[in-house]
């Protein structure tokens, strides 16, 4: 079974936010750059499923060469190989643009699979996955929690407001992962993991090698575009009930605060 | 001829969900700022029934797909029924549930009709014509207003319980236009569907969360923050340290991995306040933090904050509620 994970480099969860001075992008300085963390559960998946079914899984991401770092790590983690969209602007000519050349990458694949994350923890714009398998013709099931697979079919779990589904599909398929770290459990990646994975193929493509013509690629051709930044109203510092109360003293004043001030109860 | 805003209803169990609402009345405002009428479009097993409905949220006309093969949603079914529906609106615009079926539908449309979109919109706006939506990003960290290039269809979809609902005005009804469904071939399908018929409140749509954390110490002390929820009529969430040690379903993380939630009221125990709890919660109306350590930063967030211990404090706590609760009725 071949399996190719879609991957995205993303600032780490810790990174604090800062405004750029052109208004529309964040501060970059000092952020440490990890897999984002719902394509690590993607990885984890898709080697699970190697170890039991055999096969290999690819690992297939784009954008500057700081991405790259990423990607060896999800080597480490256990992938084979990796594919890696060389076009630093890539992200800059919109998302469906990015769409399109990770689909005709994976074309030139032809995978039983396709894993990657159901959103990235940056923008959050939850569309790569079910945008690559529109391209593709394929099926997709997303925010998998669950994934079985015998070889033929893929069957998934995924929660929504209220309740729980259970889709199936035949393969070829793109499944998109939920959940969280407790689901998961993504792997570290080892240390002869990272000896090894400096040895392992990556392939450089450009879009030209895709068969994509790069001139279709340029920022103007993005759809959406950003205007500006904001940050959230900071929050006023609160109180902290004390005034040498005793705890049902403090049980009463956040009773009668949640009502009187708040009214929240 | 004057393109319209289009609606995409999210349809369930027999009925339009309440964000569909919201979204619809967010439509109108759209539709009467660009001048323009609102159409929507439903699709479901049994929806031609209830699609007039949408009428009294100010929808206009509704195109519909109704078959008993539209039960439960599957992308690669759904996506080209829905888009073929939009395009018969011939719309300027689209709005969206950003609900887990809608973001899904959503991001495959986009690919399909070539249409620039964002998702989870907490507010959108018309300037001189031109549509610009806001959206979080980082989790909330940080807003970011997106417009569209010139001569593209802005794809919306809507964050739930954010942008607000019109009194349905019950005299009102929409134009049902049903429209013959071909089923296209499908290698995916929909196994089973299990609504939670229990009554209890989600965290996603909960005015009030009861969370833990790891200052918990065990799954059964959970129990603490479900008396209180009962007295609350509240939610109950967890960190995800309370979620990676077993306490806690998955499904109930609060954080940049787990749900974003914006309850009027956040009551954070046991809980310390990291980046990426902070990150999920920190746009609720009221935040009470229980922690026994002064130095917490969640306390940086608390409107109110209590240093005790919580097992010392919340079956006081809840007592104390209780007495007003029956104080009041
Ligand atoms: C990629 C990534 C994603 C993440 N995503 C999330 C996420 O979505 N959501 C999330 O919550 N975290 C997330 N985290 C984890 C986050 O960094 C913290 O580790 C986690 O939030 C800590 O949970 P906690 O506050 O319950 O535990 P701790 O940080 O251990 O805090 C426990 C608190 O309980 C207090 N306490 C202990 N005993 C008592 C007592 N008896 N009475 C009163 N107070 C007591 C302590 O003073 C302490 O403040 C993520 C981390 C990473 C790396």
């Amino acid at each position: 079974m071949n399996i190719v994970v879609i991957l995205k480099q993303t600032p780490d969860t810790e990174s604090v936010i800062r405004i750029a001075g052109d208004g529309k992008s964040v501060v970059t300085d000092g952020f440490k750059w990890v897999i984002n963390p719902y394509d690590e559960f993607a990885v984890e998946a898709a080697l699970k499923i190697k170890e039991k079914h055999g096969g290999k899984v690819t690992i297939l991401s784009y954008g500057p060469q700081r991405v790259v770092e990423a990607v060896r790590t999800a080597l480490a983690m256990g992938a084979d190989d990796a594919v890696f969209i060389d076009e630093e602007h890539l992200e800059s000519c919109g998302r469906i643009k990015v769409a399109q050349a990770v689909a005709a990458a994976i074309k030139e694949m032809s995978p039983d699979l396709v894993f990657c994350g159901s959103r990235a923890v940056d923008m959050d714009m939850a569309q790569r996955g079910p945008m690559v398998a529109e391209f593709l013709g394929w099926p997709h099931l997303a925010l998998a929690t669950s994934i079985e697979c015998d070889g033929k079919t893929v069957s998934i779990q995924r929660s929504l407001e209220g309740g729980k589904v259970t889709q199936e599909s035949t393969l070829p398929v793109l499944v998109t992962f939920g959940g969280s770290h407790a689901v998961w459990n993504p792997r570290y990646a080892s240390l002869p993991g990272i000896m090894k994975a400096k040895k392992k193929p990556l392939q450089n493509k450009k879009l030209a090698d895709l068969g994509l013509d790069a001139a279709e690629f340029t920022p103007e051709k993005a759809k959406v575009r950003v205007v500006s930044l904001e940050l959230p109203p900071e929050r006023k510092p609160g109180k902290i009930i004390d005034g040498g109360l005793d705890t049902e003293g403090k049980a009463r004043e956040l009773v009668r605060l949640l009502h009187e001030e708040a009214k929240v109860i | 001829m004057s393109k319209c805003v289009c609606v995409i209803a999210e349809y369930r169990g027999g009925n339009f969900r309440r964000v569909t609402h919201e979204v619809a009345s967010e439509g109108r405002r759209i539709a009467d700022a660009l001048g323009v009428p609102l159409q929507a479009v439903a699709v479901g097993s049994g929806v031609a029934e209830k699609a007039a409905e949408l009428g009294r949220y100010g929808v206009e006309k509704v195109f519909v797909a109704d078959d008993p093969a539209l039960e439960g949603y599957i992308a690669e079914t759904h996506t080209p029924i829905v888009a073929d529906l939009v395009q018969k609106c011939d719309p300027a615009v689209v709005i969206m549930p950003a609900s887990v079926d809608g973001k899904d539908l959503g991001a495959r449309l986009s690919a399909r009709l070539l249409a620039g979109l964002v998702q989870d919109s907490t507010e959108i706006v018309v300037e001189n014509g031109k549509i610009k939506a806001k959206k979080p990003i980082y989790a909330g960290k940080c807003y970011c207003w997106n417009e569209w290039a010139d001569g593209e269809m802005p794809l919306i979809s809507c964050r739930p319980n954010v942008m607000g609902c019109l009194a349905p005005d019950e005299s009102k009804s929409a134009q049902v236009d049903k429209v013959e469904v071909t089923l296209p071939e499908a290698r995916s399908s929909v196994k089973s569907l299990e609504l939670d018929t229990s009554g209890r409140v989600g965290l996603s749509g909960a005015e009030t969360i009861v969370s833990g954390g790891r200052g918990l110490k065990e799954a059964g002390n959970f129990s603490l923050l479900e008396d209180l929820a009962q007295v609350l009529d509240a939610a109950v969430g967890a960190s995800r340290a309370a979620v990676d040690s077993g306490w806690r379903p998955h499904a109930d993380q609060v954080g940049q991995t787990g749900k974003v939630v914006n309850p009027n009221l956040y009551i954070a125990v046991g809980i310390s306040g990291a980046i990426q709890h902070l990150a999920g919660m920190g746009s609720s109306k009221y935040i009470v933090a229980v922690n026994k350590d002064a130095d917490a930063p969640i306390f940086t967030k608390a409107d109110y904050g209590i240093v005790e211990d919580l097992f010392q404090f919340m079956p006081v706590f809840v007592e104390e509620l209780k007495k007003y609760k029956s104080s009041c009725s």
